[in-house]
């Protein structure tokens, strides 16, 4: 698998057209990290392995990854769906990137454009691993005041350094909610008040977006499980909504309920 | 002048509840739900050991992540000053390492000197710190590229060195030291010839003097991009840091009454740079990462005399995506 | 013993404020404190942080001259969160102060010499302080020479004071606007300050230069003073980057191995020319 991307990437740098290949190399210790292969004859440090799960449709609209020109990326079914996503939200149109796509099973995936990686990734809808699932449940079979106690002392360890807004391919905005401050409509200190105000917005901007890559989780470094909130909503989506792999916030359907609406 | 004792394991929850109801709050390193932490704690029971690195540094006693400045009122137009914080609770920190103890002297040369940080120095004046001598270490300590070592005493007032019978040799070194023995005398035993545990062995990475040397002229170098590629902006790097001082000022209100907290901030955030205009100085991830480098290990040096890492590790540990410090350090060394 | 809290401003009340264009105000502060009025000094050059208090504070220059004891005034534009909440504030409101802070213009040498202002749009007000210092001294100066230049007339700041600069006999005052920014009634320049500081030509002889504008004026205008014969030695300016502390500790105006809040604000370009574009 690993020498079939090498493969790739080397192709893609010798046409031409595609000028930065964004994969996994090896990194410190037994760390991977993100790459960028801007010769055909470094592809070789191209890693593909199961430590590879960071979300590198990250680095997309990254500013001076963005002036290294056409990117190529190592796509997961997790980055699939962000790319997906953001095209979505008009951040991407065909042709401004060229996917190598891995599936579940470790197969390299040749689309020829996105609309046939669109194709294949809405024919896998998300939905919650058993583990994922029953973690939510969890929290669920909880009281209200349980869940409640839960989720303060796992937000009181925020020390609001964003590591959550940083590693996710969905938040991208220039400007931040958080950093909006006329009004000031999420309290800026690392308070209690303002650690759960800030993760409760960001679970609700990412409803019906997130791709459950689970890099919020990963990242934060107290291990806050911030996956939890999005992949309840995901399984409330999936609920209310149903399994389709349109874009729900744009999806408008007579049946839809609207018994929020009072 | 230091006075060395010693004290059996066994006898450290004994010393917590002398400290405890000698109206000292005890902050030591407590592991649970993936992080280990320092808490406040009532007993040794429950306290984390063996770990190599707190997650967070314990920069949170000193420097909290959001503190209160100063509270004030208004009515109408006319504004009065409330009563200011109250005075901080007297503090020991448990289980520091020496490369975080050692941090205190970053956080002393940037709150003291010129103007008189108040706010710090009371918490430092109310906070001693028991730090534990290092017996291992992993692949991102690098505290004797620094200056420091495994058994480093600056910035400790006690430091435990484990012997064998299980038990730490105390080198009391401070005057605060000393008054935290006063309060468990009993617990305490003279320590012979006790010998000390081999301690962690970390092997110097990289020459300080050379990167300090170097770093002036490589500022407009293409380390910088290079390295930072990767880098997605957040400010995990600055908020485990034990020497990163920086901070935001936020005022909060509740009616009419507010306060004007202080909030630790990073310089890896886009925004601490940017002007109300939109200009932003340092506009792009290379420039913040090349900041961080230069303002520890050159700006510091330079202006404060003391360098801005103590080598703990943390920020290369919690890294998202692998910008280990040490690496970069040693390829900035190494590059022509 | 108990000592002061560093962040803790002097409690002020606005005496008198200008609309001086339509976003940009001047508020002359008092102390409410009689004991705080009375050890108050500063120095020409040096700048504060102003606070409305529930929504933080703002970085200024002090505006006023030190000559003028009692007060101080700030000059801003409505621009973010504290401007704006400041800019809805009246004569009579309390606001807080911090400071002085950061160095000053080197005005005691400058004796015997003459002084070339050159300043564009809302950048007079630093310069504003050193001008008043200068008049209210004027037996300690030779010529003193004002090139200042806005978009268009309604953005020139201190409009009365420009007037009474105007009428004096010892002042050399050049005002201009922008092609495009005059009225019918406008009797100054029309052009954009480079050009009009090359066409006055100013002698450079025994003359020190202080520049303050945005940062396109200053690109421009550095090389006219350069071939006016100006070193970039006898060039002042000040500088600014974002603040919260302006002492010094929380670490963003941080250009080099310099804090612009303590090691600054003020900078000849000599010294300007060795930092890192980071400002």
């Amino acid at each position: 698998m690993q020498d079939k991307i090498i493969q790739k990437a080397r192709e893609l740098l010798s046409g031409g057209d595609v000028k930065v290949v964004i994969g996994y190399g090896r990194g410190t210790g037994d760390r991977v990290h993100a790459v960028f292969v801007q010769k055909p004859e470094d592809a070789g440090a191209l890693v593909m392995d199961a430590r590879c799960l960071q979300n590198l449709a990250v680095y997309l609209p990254k500013q001076e990854v963005k002036a290294l020109g056409k990117p190529a990326i190592v796509a997961r079914p997790p980055v699939m769906r962000a790319i997906r996503q953001l095209m979505y939200e008009e951040q991407f149109r065909e042709g401004d990137i060229v996917v190598i796509g891995v599936s579940d099973d470790g197969q390299v995936l040749d689309f020829p454009d996105l609309k046939s990686m669109i194709e294949y990734i809405d024919k896998l809808p998300l939905t919650l691993s058993p583990e994922e699932a029953a973690a939510v449940a969890k929290l669920d079979a909880m009281t209200r005041e349980e869940r409640w106690k839960f989720w303060m002392e796992e937000t009181s360890a925020c020390i609001k350094c964003y590591a959550c807004r940083a590693s996710c391919p969905m938040c991208y905005c220039p400007r931040c909610t958080v950093e909006c401050n006329q009004p000031q409509w999420i309290s800026v200190p690392a308070h209690e008040m303002g650690n759960l105000e800030w993760h409760i917005m960001r679970a609700m901007h990412l409803a019906g977006r997130c791709v459950n890559c689970g890099d919020c989780y990963r990242n934060c470094p107290l291990k806050i499980p911030l996956n939890l909130l999005t992949q309840r909503i995901i399984a409330d989506i999936g609920d209310n909504f149903g399994q389709e792999s349109e874009y729900v916030l744009a999806a408008f359907k007579p049946e839809d309920k609207e018994d929020f609406i009072r | 002048m230091t006075e060395k004792k010693t004290i059996k394991k066994s006898s450290l929850d004994g010393l917590f509840r002398a400290l405890k109801s000698g109206g000292k709050r005890v902050l030591a390193p407590v592991e649970g739900n993936g992080r280990t932490i320092f808490r406040e704690v009532d007993s040794y029971n429950g306290v984390a050991a063996g770990y190599i690195q707190t997650t967070l540094s314990a920069k949170d006693a000193l420097l909290p992540r959001c503190e209160e400045m100063l509270r004030f009122r208004t009515e109408q137009s006319t504004v009065t000053m409330e009563q200011g914080p109250a005075a901080p609770a007297p503090t020991v920190v448990f289980g520091m390492r020496p490369c975080d103890a050692k941090s205190l002297a970053v956080l002393n040369a940037v709150y003291l000197k010129d103007y008189n940080d108040e706010l710090y120095r009371a918490r430092a004046d109310a906070t001693t710190v028991i730090a534990i001598s290092c017996t291992s270490c992993d692949e991102y300590c690098f505290c004797t590229s620094v200056g420091g070592s495994p058994g480093d005493t600056t910035g400790s007032d006690i430091l435990l060195t484990e012997i064998d019978g299980d038990a730490y040799l105390a080198e009391i070194l401070t005057g605060k030291g000393e008054a935290l023995v006063a309060m468990a005398p009993d617990l305490f035993a003279a320590a012979g010839g006790a010998k000390t545990k081999p301690l962690a062995d970390v092997k110097v990475q990289f020459d300080l003097k050379e990167l300090e040397k170097k770093l002036p002229g490589s500022f407009e170098g293409p380390v910088w991009i290079t390295q930072s590629l990767r880098c997605i902006g957040c400010g995990t790097c600055s908020y485990v840091c034990p020497a990163c001082t920086c901070f935001d000022v936020q005022d909060e209100t509740d009616a009419n009454r507010g306060m004007r907290l202080r909030c630790w901030d990073s310089c890896g955030l886009g925004i601490f740079t940017l002007h109300t205009s939109g200009h932003n100085p340092r506009d792009v991830q290379s420039q913040r990462w090349r900041q961080r480098i230069m303002h520890k290990f050159s700006y510091q040096p330079d202006q404060l005399s003391v360098v801005g890492c103590v080598g703990c590790g943390r920020c290369s540990r919690a890294c998202p995506v692998d910008m280990n410090i040490l690496q970069h350090i040693k390829d900035i060394v190494e590059a022509r | 013993m108990e000592e002061k809290n560093v962040y803790q401003p002097y409690l002020m009340r606005i005496a008198a404020a200008i609309q001086e264009t339509p976003d940009v105000k001047t508020f002359r502060l008092e102390f409410i404190n009689e004991e705080d009025r009375k050890n108050f000094n500063f120095r020409a050059g040096q700048f504060g942080e102003y606070s409305v208090f529930g929504e933080g504070e703002s970085t200024f220059c002090i505006a006023s001259s030190p000559t003028r004891e009692g007060y101080i005034e700030c000059t801003f534009r409505k621009m973010g969160r504290v401007t704006k909440a400041l800019a809805s504030r009246e004569v009579g409101d309390t606001l807080g102060f911090r400071g002085p802070y950061g160095n000053t213009f080197p005005i005691d040498q400058w004796k015997g010499k003459s002084l070339l202002f050159v300043t564009g749009g809302i950048a007079l007000p630093p310069l504003r302080c050193v001008i008043w210092n200068a008049l209210d001294t004027r037996e300690n100066f030779k010529d003193i020479t004002i090139v200042y230049g806005a978009r268009s007339v309604q953005d020139l700041v201190y409009k009365h004071e420009l007037e009474e600069w105007e009428k004096r006999g010892d002042v050399k005052l050049i005002t201009t606007v922008d092609p495009g920014g005059e009225t019918p009634e406008w009797k100054g320049q029309v052009g954009f300050v480079p050009t009009v500081l090359e066409k006055a030509a100013p002698s450079s002889a025994d003359t020190i230069a202080l520049l303050c504008g945005p940062p396109i004026m200053i690109k421009l205008t550095m090389p006219i003073l350069t071939k006016l014969g100006f070193s970039a030695e006898n060039i002042f300016t000040t500088l600014e980057n974002r603040m919260k502390c302006g002492i010094g500790k929380c670490g963003r105006c941080n250009v080099g191995k310099y804090f612009v809040c303590k090691d600054g604000p003020v900078f000849t370009f000599a010294q300007v020319n060795q930092l890192p574009p980071e400002y």
